[in-house]
């Protein structure tokens, strides 16, 4: 298919988007979770919010919603409640299966297209998962970062930068000033920090900070990531 | 008796106080703050002027009200930047590229228009009038904060009757000194720093937060806020066009332009390497 068909259908799926948010709640589309992958020159970093919301209530404040598929691919996740957890180890289980039948891991982009086809498949199904996912990873092939976007309705996107819900709204903005490709990790973290700088500052929800994986050449790694500073605004 | 007698008896009183009659007549020829616009001659106006323009409930509603919009402003060291974007659209439909978001009330006060187009051209053009009588009555400038207040309380009024404006009151004057009031058609009225209304705020706010700061020189805020129209211009789809730019200072509004979007994206890109999801190759 031609790149001008792919983006013309993409465009479509995104106009169905906001229709059925504006249908369902902003809870049940995941909208209040913030999701954002940053790639640089020899890196992927994936931050996810860590809250686990419920209604009005915050359940847990460290909540891990992220999922190592294997050792150069992580997957976040968001959306609604029980679907997120159960595909996410659905396709860690299988991604893993994988590596240990064939002795070697699937690349970040075989991963993400694996991962697409499996959401593709159940929503077309009965029991759909309403799930948004960021795939961060590095190709220790080709030497690359990669970051794949991907919504409930299983539209895939290779990306230098990506966020999901209303996170969207606020970074997309910083992220496309601020980024380059070629940036080193400390840049990254600072493009990362001034992202969650100004969601604390305008969103009004406390999403209690994020978790940041890194994906580099030598694998995942947690980095630790300081989130009890006030920001004020304005 | 008594009433008989003061039928046929003139009021001794009657021309013993001038002011108070002047003052009458005075307030007949005031303009009317409120409530003398004409509404739907209907029972329930505001059910039917919302049912009438929904577009997301009922997307064959026969009133699409523009809406969609990037307009900013902030306050720094040399004064007020004010920028909006140029688009008007109505639903899907953009209705045009060119429109004048900001506008100038008068040579010291400027208001941007989001929501409603209409809603907010007659009501700025009101508040210039409200403006402009106050000077010639009391013989002087009437405060930013007055001005807003005015707006506020007129649409406050109206409230729940379908107005839809969210708009910025700026002006320097010799009292308050640079002066930013938020307003918007809920009765909201704010005094603040930094503001970004319509659809492409949440974009604005991105770039205009991470590097805003009260010290900044007349030129990176020029910079800065036109920097802010053009990410929203590129993220929102009911926001495009031109960037529109003010810069308010103590001897009036100066403007700096109405630039096309599209040669400063891609001076933007290209030059600065921004904006590098977008590919420039074939």
């Amino acid at each position: 298919m031609s790149k001008r068909v792919l983006s013309a259908l993409f465009m479509l799926v995104n106009f169905q988007i906001f229709d059925l948010c504006a249908a369902r709640s902003s809870e049940v589309c995941g909208l209040r979770e913030v999701l954002l992958g940053i790639t640089g020159k020899d890196f992927t970093i994936i931050a996810a919010s860590k809250a686990a919301m419920r209604g009005a209530s915050i359940l847990k404040i460290n909540d891990d919603k992220t999922r190592s598929l294997n050792r150069h691919t992580v997957m976040a996740f968001s959306g609604e409640a029980g679907d997120t957890v159960q595909f996410a180890e659905y396709i860690q289980a299988n991604t893993q299966l994988y590596s240990m039948r064939n002795g070697i891991d699937l690349t970040p982009a075989a991963t993400a297209s694996f991962v697409r086809t499996e959401l593709a498949r159940a929503l077309r199904s009965r029991n759909p998962y309403t799930v948004n996912l960021l795939l961060g990873g590095y190709d220790t092939a080709s030497d690359r970062p990669s970051l794949f976007w991907c919504d409930y309705l299983a539209a895939l996107a290779p990306l230098p930068y990506a966020a999901h819900g209303y996170a969207q709204y606020y970074c997309l903005s910083i992220l496309d000033k601020h980024h380059h490709p070629d940036i080193d990790f400390e840049q990254g973290m600072k493009i990362l920090r001034m992202c969650t700088d100004e969601l604390k500052r305008r969103l009004p929800i406390d999403f209690k900070g994020v978790l940041v994986k890194v994906v580099t050449k030598e694998g995942i790694r947690e980095e630790p990531y300081e989130d009890d500073k006030p920001v004020k605004a304005p | 008796m008594d009433a008989l007698v003061a039928q046929y008896t003139a009021d001794p009183f009657a021309h013993e106080n001038p002011a108070l009659q002047e003052s009458e007549e005075y307030s007949e020829v005031l303009p009317p703050l409120s409530l003398k616009f004409a509404l739907p001659p209907i029972s329930a106006p505001s059910s039917w002027l919302q049912a009438a323009t929904d577009d997301h409930a009922n997307p064959e509603c026969p009133i699409k009200i523009a809406h969609g919009t990037t307009t900013l402003a902030f306050r720094f060291k040399g004064g007020i930047i004010v920028a909006t974007d140029s688009r008007a659209t109505a639903g899907n439909w953009i209705a045009s590229q060119t429109v004048k978001k900001v506008i100038e009330i008068n040579p010291m006060l400027l208001g941007t228009m989001a929501g409603g187009a209409a809603d907010c051209q007659n009501w700025l053009a009101d508040l210039g009038i409200q403006w402009r009588l106050h000077e010639l009555r009391h013989k002087r400038r009437i405060t930013v904060s007055a001005a807003s207040k005015i707006l506020a309380n007129l649409v406050y009024s109206y409230k729940g009757m379908g107005l839809s404006l969210g708009t910025m009151i700026t002006g320097v004057t010799p009292t308050e000194g640079p002066a930013l009031y938020y307003i918007d058609s809920d009765g909201t009225r704010l005094a603040g720093n930094l503001f970004c209304v319509g659809s492409g705020q949440t974009f604005a706010y991105g770039v205009l937060d991470a590097e805003y700061k009260y010290d900044l020189e007349d030129a990176e805020a020029l910079e800065l806020g036109k920097r802010s129209i053009l990410a929203a211009q590129h993220r929102d789809a009911y926001s495009g066009g031109f960037i529109n730019l003010y810069h308010v200072k103590e001897d009036g509004w100066v403007r700096h332009g109405f630039l096309d979007q599209n040669p400063i994206f891609w001076e933007t890109k290209l030059v600065k390497g921004e904006f590098s999801n977008v590919t420039s190759e074939l």
